[in-house]
């Protein structure tokens, strides 16, 4: 950057895109420094729902979860996975350091009993965590949701599919993932302070070899109306 | 010793009355072939039925009367619930008559904070359970029960105030017989001061040393003992509702004047409740019964109450509830909190539970649980549910996936002997060999590879080394 624009830009009446209001929210730090860095209050937000928009399930999006989730199971209150797609299985969760003592597992009939279970555990102001997967139909019950867990100051989050992200949504965090043969592309849609987030491309796997050396063909992204695939086959 | 009675009047209908946030006119009849009004409440008076009165003729001025006979056996019944939830304040519950229970309570004012926030306790506590009494304190049994059935209530602690508590009081409130009352009347003695003037042996030689002696004990002369109530072993109690109801509720308000027995029953064992039957019995129908279930013991009103409407609300009844039954299935030992010194460091461990319990009393009991490792090397056998919270850290763990397919979803088999899930899947690592179980049914012979597909999706999949050698997915890695 040329010293002179630099000092231009160093003037506190200019206002950038990139740049959103730090606010003194309380957070829980994800585990990826940068995209804490991204993160207004440095972290997922305590108290407030988080909607994570994907179209497929298994691409990493509760591994992005997961290191603020063992964190929280180290204290008292619980975590609580509302209507998982799959069956949880206590080794992989027990390898990756979440207490199981303090995980609960709640199977339900129906959408309106997802909504209805996770409601009453973001507000019971017992649950640090509450994940939910409801179906399409919650997007009018997320107000409630994220009510519940401002008065519950529980760290709520919620799955859905990328269609959504058009919706408007009172979440407060509102991210979009989508997967690139080894990498997690996030892309953060809404935080509290606004602004333009930048799009972040998170390595799960640091520790295996990179799978872009295997020579393949480019993958295009799914287009946005896509239905969301819930199952595998 | 200090007494404390408690005197329901009109007991028969207080107990019909309790069930029901709004009174109705209500009168309660001898029964037989030419029924008569025992008692009515203020609701009946106004509308100019008096006791004594014939119920036809009742029934001709007030047409939408509930009326219902005495029913001297669920009285008792109902009499030893509330006897259950006083002998929380002591050890020493006598019954007098099916009226009046008697507390010693000279003990228990220390632990309960003197005389006065005692007795607001229990006139609130009372008017949750829906009952109204008069309490009197003296210090004598005797004395405390005629002060309570005068209807003033006062309380005297010292004996040598009572005589002169006790002297304006009508002699008909002494247990003796009608004709001695009478005859004492035609003598112009009346209360139970001029009966003290009369000469003490000219008294006893005509009216029987038995006039003296209550007298006397009720003055505390004369010791005055009194046969000890134990509380039954498990609670169980029942409640007849003035009017059948469908709706949840009026039978959550019924069923709260009996979850305020039944926690004083509760303090009384030092226990708390984690099983508990509702019953909802029916005019001709087999009663309902509902089962509910405390993860963590508990005595607290509310948390029972607000547990058994998140119940209620998920049950369609076949029909309209004439009387509920509440009973005690199992209870645990519950002691009392201690104070923390720094009041909001810890989360009580009740309140912890209490999302449980909600949970559960919605979605059922299996819907609610936790995980927990268990030592197998097969994925399927390596783990089970459990009690939420009862989960122990297991040994440490390989590589293992967050998501169990179970069953296994068979997989294509690709050219070069890939696994195919829509498109072929990458090997990334493995194989992890897996052979166990030749001792059961379930035998596997695995090896266990990681795989990817071109989205980024980490699955764990793995081959049968018998047979067909087919590919299976087991877990996805998310």
């Amino acid at each position: 950057m040329p010293p002179a624009l630099d000092l231009v830009l160093q003037n506190p009446a200019i206002w950038r895109g990139n740049q959103y209001a730090k606010t003194a929210v309380e957070s829980i730090p994800t585990g990826f420094a940068e995209l804490d860095e991204l993160l207004p209050g440095g972290g997922w937000p305590r108290a407030a729902l988080t909607q994570l928009l994907a179209n497929q399930h298994g691409i990493g999006e509760l591994r992005l979860l997961l290191p603020a989730l063992a964190c929280l199971s180290q204290q008292e209150k619980w975590l609580v996975l509302v209507a998982p797609p799959h069956q949880p299985f206590a080794p992989g969760f027990e390898s990756i350091g979440v207490n199981l003592a303090r995980l609960i597992v709640v199977n339900t009939r129906s959408d309106s009993e997802s909504l209805w279970a996770a409601e009453r555990c973001l507000r019971s102001g017992t649950c640090a965590a509450v994940v939910t997967w409801p179906g399409s139909s919650a997007q009018p019950a997320l107000r409630r949701l994220q009510l519940a867990a401002e008065e519950g100051k529980s760290f709520g989050v919620v799955f859905g599919p990328t269609r959504h992200a058009a919706n408007p949504s009172p979440a407060s965090l509102r991210i979009q993932l989508s997967a690139s043969r080894n990498r997690l592309e996030v892309q953060i849609l809404k935080r509290r302070g606004g602004g333009w987030a930048p799009s972040l491309s998170l390595n799960l796997h640091p520790h295996e070899r990179d799978l872009t050396a295997t020579p393949r063909p480019p993958t295009i992204n799914p287009p946005r109306l896509r239905r969301v695939q819930h199952g595998l086959a | 010793m200090l007494w404390t009675c408690l005197h329901f009047s009109d007991f028969s209908l207080q107990l019909l009355l309790r069930g029901a946030a709004q009174p109705q006119p209500t009168i309660i009849t001898t029964g037989g072939n030419r029924p008569a009004v025992l008692s009515c409440n203020p609701e009946a008076r106004s509308q100019g039925i008096a006791p004594g009165m014939a119920v036809a003729t009742a029934l001709a001025l007030s047409p939408d009367l509930i009326e219902r006979p005495r029913d001297v056996e669920a009285e008792l019944k109902a009499f030893e619930g509330a006897a259950a939830w006083a002998s929380q304040f002591t050890s020493l519950v006598s019954l007098a008559a099916t009226d009046s229970l008697l507390l010693e309570i000279d003990g228990s004012l220390r632990l309960f904070g003197g005389l006065r926030p005692l007795l607001q306790r229990f006139g609130q506590e009372l008017a949750d359970m829906g009952y109204a009494a008069t309490i009197a304190v003296a210090p004598t049994p005797t004395a405390a029960r005629l002060l309570a059935r005068s209807g003033i209530g006062s309380t005297i602690t010292d004996v040598a105030n009572l005589e002169t508590a006790l002297a304006g009081l009508p002699l008909s409130l002494l247990d003796q017989s009608e004709d001695i009352i009478r005859m004492l009347a035609l003598m112009g003695v009346s209360t139970i001061g001029e009966c003290l003037a009369l000469p003490r042996d000219g008294l006893a030689r005509r009216f029987g040393q038995f006039l003296v002696d209550e007298l006397d004990r009720a003055l505390g002369r004369l010791p005055d003992p009194r046969p000890i109530w134990i509380a039954p072993p498990r609670y169980k109690a029942r409640l007849l509702l003035p009017a059948p109801v469908q709706d949840t509720e009026p039978l959550l308000f019924a069923a709260s004047r009996l979850i305020q027995e039944l926690t004083g029953w509760l303090s009384m064992r030092q226990a708390g409740i984690t099983r508990l039957k509702l019953v909802l019995h029916h005019e001709d129908r087999r009663p309902t019964s509902i089962a509910l279930g405390f993860a963590t013991p508990s005595r607290e009103p509310q948390r029972i109450r607000t547990l058994l409407r998140e119940r209620l609300s998920t049950l369609t009844l076949p029909d309209r509830v004439e009387s509920i039954g509440l009973e005690s299935v199992e209870t645990r030992p519950l002691g009392s909190r201690n104070l923390s010194l720094f009041p909001e460091d810890r989360l009580p461990e009740e309140e912890r539970w209490l999302i449980i319990d909600h949970l559960r009393a919605r979605l059922g009991a299996e819907a609610v649980y936790s995980i927990v490792s268990h030592p197998d090397h097969r994925p399927e056998l390596a783990w089970r549910c459990c009690e939420p919270g009862a989960s122990t850290p297991g040994d440490e763990h390989a590589a293992r996936p967050l998501w169990l397919l179970d069953p296994p979803q068979l997989l294509r088999t690709g050219a070069d002997d890939k696994p195919v899930l829509k498109e072929p899947l990458v090997v990334l690592s493995g194989p992890e060999r897996i052979e166990s179980g030749w001792w059961d049914e379930k035998e596997a012979k695995r090896d266990y590879f990681v795989a990817a597909d071109s989205n980024g999706r980490r699955f764990w999949v793995y081959r049968e080394r018998a047979g067909a050698k087919t590919w299976f997915l087991q877990g996805m890695f998310t």
